[in-house]
């Protein structure tokens, strides 16, 4: 079953560049490690959320602002989609990928994808 | 055999063999819902066909085998289905019934079911309250009613509980298996902490029917045993059903006339002395098994308090080295409480009332009326009539337990009327 591992991560900039050249070595560690295990997928970060857009259809109009709630502290800053066997499987993963590509701490979030049949 | 005799039996077999049964069931189907509903069906054909043909030889094999039969009809109802239904469809968890099982090796070959049960109800991945209901619903057989009626929620919400957590385990597929060694004390860890929980809520908690949640104690203890029967190697198990033996052991001298007594005023002639050897028994074992843990201290310390023949004799000096190192192990805000209350026992009240409020100042306690309640208790027994009185109050504020908030205003009556 395939897993997308969210990324939500405080985007402080504290870190220095030598930290954040760290952690991307990390995350490529885990990239080759899980294609070579055969059950990567995906993996991309996202650009931080001063660059985001909100879309929202209200009444039949597009609402259109900048950014998502700035209340939330940590924001999604990328994802992997993996082929696990079952979620002990994609914990485990979820347990190797850092969590602070954006300077601060973050957490992963595990999500089963729901699988939808081509029509035959 | 008169249908009255075949009740008592199926209720029997229930009682004693549906969480082992339904665990093979869950295995075999790889669905809680359609091997309860299949257990279900099992037990009215018994409930119909026992009068005549009389209790067969192994009846928990024979429910699971009218069980799996049941299974397999309804395995092939649904393949129908779906193949009618097969254009642009979503996918639906698919289940396989093997139907070229022998049911009677089935259940001797595979002890292990229970253990995969418990280990799937307590997966880290749901939460504590959906645990503790799926733990009570199948290995424990409760109704759903029975474990609202427990826990003092409405059945609607404890229904929804179960729904969901069912439907995660299913659709983020977490396995029906026993873990691999490396992630087993932290997985045990889970499981241990669901089973004490079930037994404090039942024990800590009088208020409501106290039928129904004393019968939680019990179930909590069935647990204990079960986790000691199929991992017996596991000090921790055996610790954790010591110290819920030694604290059962005190039920009945707890509370009198529906009030709380504290365990110095307890009449010790009321404690069950079976549960305490055995409780006894089960720490020494525990102990020279080892490692040490958590659970074994807390053993230790229950049985500081159940060997003394009054409570003069209590070796609080014993208890407060046991929750020095049980600090060490979990530093909680409750278990260094308790560790200031022991040596102000053994030490002296002033060093303990000391180390409370500087304990107070350090972590959050001020809204935990056992903290008021253990600096109320120190200042009674130094004679600080006014002092205590105000703690007491401070107490009550924050305990919504009927029979510990009039134990705390017996105390406090006390501390006031003495005071003038």
């Amino acid at each position: 079953m395939r897993y997308m591992l969210l990324i939500y991560s405080k985007e402080t900039s504290s870190a220095t560049p030598e930290e954040l050249q760290g952690i991307a070595g990390i995350h490529r560690e885990v990239m080759n490690e899980a294609f070579e295990k055969g059950v990567f997928r995906a993996a991309e970060p996202l650009k931080p959320t001063s660059t985001a857009t909100t879309v929202r259809m209200h009444n039949g109009k597009a609402l259109t602002t900048d950014g998502p709630f700035a209340e939330t502290k940590e924001q999604l800053a990328g994802y992997y989609i993996l082929d696990c066997q079952d979620l002990d499987e994609a914990i485990d993963w979820a347990k190797k990928i850092p969590t602070a590509c954006c300077g601060g701490e973050g957490c992963i979030e595990v999500r089963p994808i729901h699988e939808i049949q081509q029509p035959s | 055999m008169s249908a009255i005799d075949t009740k008592g039996a199926v209720e029997s077999v229930f009682r004693e063999q549906s969480g082992r049964i339904i665990a093979t069931l869950i295995r075999i189907s790889g669905s809680f819902d359609w091997a309860e509903e299949a257990m279900q069906e099992a037990f009215a054909s018994a409930l119909a066909s026992w009068p005549q043909t009389g209790i067969p030889r192994n009846p928990a094999a024979w429910i699971t085998t009218v069980a799996h039969r049941k299974l397999i009809d309804r395995g092939r109802r649904e393949q129908t289905v779906q193949q009618k239904e097969d254009s642009l469809r979503y996918e639906t968890p698919s289940i396989h019934v093997p139907d070229d099982l022998d049911i009677e090796q089935q259940i001797m070959h595979f002890p292990d079911d229970r253990l995969r049960l418990i280990f799937t109800c307590c997966h880290p991945a749901l939460n504590q309250g959906a645990q503790v209901a799926l733990t009570l619903r199948t290995l424990c057989g409760l109704s759903t009613p029975e474990i609202a009626k427990a826990f003092l929620l409405p059945e609607a919400t404890l229904a929804q509980r179960l729904v969901r957590a069912k439907r995660k385990i299913q659709e983020a597929r977490i396995r029906y298996e026993v873990p691999p060694s490396d992630k087993l004390p932290e997985r045990l860890g889970s499981v241990q902490a669901v089973v004490y929980l079930v037994f404090n809520e039942g024990y800590a908690a009088t208020a409501g029917d106290q039928l129904v949640r004393r019968e939680l104690c019990a179930e909590a203890i069935r647990l204990g045993r079960l986790l000691c029967e199929l991992m017996p190697d596991e000090s921790e198990n055996i610790g954790l059903l010591s110290l819920m033996l030694l604290q059962d052991s005190r039920r009945e001298a707890r509370v009198r006339d529906s009030k709380l007594v504290t365990l110095e005023e307890q009449d010790r002639s009321l404690w069950d002395y079976v549960e305490i050897e055995e409780g006894l028994e089960l720490l020494e074992r525990a102990l020279r098994l080892g490692p040490v843990g958590p659970y074994q201290l807390q053993a230790a310390i229950a049985a500081e308090h159940a060997q003394g023949r009054s409570s003069a004799d209590t070796d609080w000096q014993e208890i407060a080295v046991l929750y020095e190192r049980l600090r060490a192990m979990n530093p909680s805000p409750v278990v260094a409480l308790n560790h200031c209350v022991a040596v102000a026992m053994s030490v002296g009240f002033s060093e303990g009332l000391r180390r409370i409020d500087a304990l107070g100042e350090s972590v959050e306690l001020q809204h935990y009326y056992l903290y008021h309640a253990a600096r109320a208790d120190i200042l009674r027994r130094m004679n600080h009539r006014h002092e205590a009185a105000q703690a007491y109050r401070r107490a009550l504020e924050y305990t919504t337990n009927r029979v510990e908030q009039e134990f705390l205003q017996r105390r406090l009556r006390e501390m006031v009327s003495s005071e003038c």
